[in-house]
């Protein structure tokens, strides 16, 4: 293909019958803008959580030196835990918002477009049922934690400076946070934490893509009711609870295997608690990756099937 | 190379048959309308070509196949499904953006040439804009892609008379080169007649009629008969006679037209006078079916 148009003057002639050659990448980036430009959920979401956390931290702050001179008094990972809880909390709310944000979203990601009819638009564009099947899965996996990491890091900020401030008045130092809470090995726990999440569910956004994808109505219905009918049925039946174990594991299962719980033995600092090795060695992983494979796999085969609802 | 060549295609849903062993053969530079009842298989047809729906037989569309290259084939085809496909949320410069970084062959400041002959605002959501405006915006983003086929389904359905003129005028005018390729489907036939190089009528999945317009105006003459010679007019085997202001208009397939003239004015027929000749009566043997 002729990359260079104008190297000839019988080119202009030719070139309107080539097309322009554009990276595969760029249907890819503007299919990811425009699930942003729809979905403001995406971070107002996170925004109006992480406006509930401050509220929160507002009202920690009315006896925070009595409780900081207390957690001093205590052995120093009691201690570390006491004056890291709100970092901690912070980060632990944004990874629930985002997961439940992503869930809701992917719900609706390929039915909307089939109910408003828009599919006939998008189709029209040379863009391809992988590309905007990959695109929208991108938005639970990537971006969601891409906008929840740094609204934590501006959370962690804020609260670094109202309890310090609290902390002055009530005449206790503010180092004593610093000496006890390593911000920079808090930050890489919060992104390791975020990116084994985020794979750990990802069989669960590919599943609900595949029945946006697939059901003519009530969504939501049409993802959850057949585990919570096998488990009943399995609960009635044999008395067991094989389901519903199965569903609590995918859905915090990677917290048992991320990271080991900490004790005095394990040491104080957050990186110290992190297990990588044992997470990626993790069948259940896996297996969620491969089972996230077939369903977006099925999701972009049936989505050239699909027209308007 | 024809534009789009269809051999037996066919398309069945549960019970009905949308398409029945289609063969069809638009060549490059052409428009053609494609005229039907409701029902007839027009969208499925146009949706086959599209790369929307599945089929069985062959089909090509510039030389790809539709069904498993869509992606591929739209950098070349575009389409303007009805008005109301807009994603509505969108606003107007997100679109523009949008359609600008995914296709190769869009030319933004075109776009935004022919927005700037309209009303509409570029901060607008879609949700916002009026039918007629959807159908302008559509048709611009439409006509800024160098494409080599366009396709049409209903393009002005719900438009008001003066949004469906002007829309017919600019893809004429701005648009339609001779190189590019238009097929339409309306149910306002008499409004896009002189807009036509081609003509298919299709009806219960089958093509029941297909001529160039040329063929057209040499074949089909009208005739208001004068009632003395309605007799005599009757023996020359019209395709269909309706009255008209109690007198009598007889349509001509083939006819001589020196003879005709003698009895009575003769004039150029209207698309819709041939559709309801040749699919009125045809759907004779279905009851109650017939206009």
């Amino acid at each position: 293909m002729n990359t260079e148009p104008n190297t000839s003057p019988e080119s202009p002639i030719v070139s309107p019958s080539i097309a322009p050659v554009v990276p595969a990448t760029r249907p890819f980036y503007w299919s990811v803008r425009r699930e942003v430009w729809e979905n403001r959920s995406l971070y107002l979401g996170p925004l109006i959580v992480a406006g509930f956390v401050l509220l929160g931290l507002l009202v920690q702050l009315s006896g925070l030196s009595e409780r900081r001179r207390a957690a001093l008094l205590l052995d120093p990972v009691k201690a570390r835990h006491a004056i890291e809880m709100p970092y901690d909390a912070a980060i632990g709310m944004l990874v629930v918002a985002a997961f439940i944000i992503g869930a809701f979203y992917c719900l609706d990601a390929l039915y909307g477009e089939r109910r408003e009819r828009s599919i006939l638009f998008w189709k029209s564009l040379p863009v391809s049922d992988l590309t905007t099947v990959l695109a929208k899965v991108t938005i639970p996996l990537v971006v969601l934690p891409l906008v929840c990491m740094p609204i934590s890091i501006c959370l962690h900020l804020i609260w670094l400076l109202l309890s310090s401030i609290a902390l002055s008045i009530g005449e206790v130092s503010p180092a004593t946070t610093f000496a006890h809470v390593n911000f920079f090995q808090l930050w890489i726990a919060m992104v390791y934490s975020s990116v084994a999440v985020a794979l750990w569910h990802a069989p669960i956004y590919a599943w609900l893509l595949l029945v946006s994808g697939w059901a003519r109505r009530a969504t939501f219905l049409w993802a959850v009711l057949p585990f919570v009918a096998i488990g009943i049925f399995e609960r009635v039946a044999f008395s067991t609870t094989y389901v519903t174990k199965f569903v609590q594991y995918r859905l915090i299962g990677w917290f048992f295997h991320a990271a080991v719980t900490p004790s005095k033995d394990a040491g104080v600092e957050p990186l110290s608690v992190l297990t990588p090795g044992r997470f990626l060695s993790t069948p259940g992983l896996w297996l969620g990756l491969i089972f996230a494979a077939a369903c977006l796999f099925a999701a972009v085969r049936l989505r050239r099937y699909r027209g308007p609802v | 190379m024809a534009c789009i060549e269809a051999r037996g295609l066919r398309k069945a849903y549960d019970t009905t048959i949308a398409l029945d062993s289609v063969n069809l053969r638009v060549e490059e530079g052409r428009i053609l309308g494609l005229i039907g009842p409701n029902g007839a298989g027009k969208t499925t047809a146009l949706n086959a070509i599209l790369g929307l729906t599945d089929y069985q037989g062959e089909l090509r569309v510039l030389g790809r196949d539709p069904w498993t290259e869509r992606d591929q084939l739209m950098r070349d085809v575009c389409f303007i499904a009805d008005v109301a496909v807009l994603p509505r949320w969108m606003r107007v410069s997100q679109m523009v953006n949008y359609v600008a970084g995914v296709h190769p062959r869009f030319d933004r400041a075109k776009a935004e040439g022919f927005l700037a002959k309209t009303t509409i605002k570029r901060s607008s959501k879609v949700r916002h804009l009026s039918k007629g405006m959807v159908a302008q915006l559509h048709l611009a983003l439409v006509m800024a892609i160098d494409a080599k086929l366009l396709v049409l389904d209903e393009p002005t359905l719900g438009l008001d008379i003066l949004f469906r003129k002007q829309f017919y005028d600019s893809l004429l005018n701005d648009y339609f080169d001779r190189t590019r390729t238009i097929v339409v489907t309306t149910h306002q036939v008499d409004e896009i007649q002189d807009v036509l190089t081609d003509l298919m009528f299709i009806d219960r999945g089958r093509i029941a009629l297909e001529c160039s317009m040329e063929e057209f105006d040499a074949r089909y003459l009208e005739v208001m008969v004068n009632p003395e010679q309605l007799a005599a007019a009757r023996a020359l085997n019209p395709i269909n006679e309706r009255p008209v202001f109690g007198r009598s208009v007889l349509l001509f397939d083939q006819a001589d037209r020196q003879q005709l003239a003698a009895l009575g004015e003769v004039r150029r027929p209207s698309i819709a006078d041939l559709f309801v000749a040749v699919l009125g009566n045809k759907a004779g043997d279905v009851p109650g079916a017939a206009r």
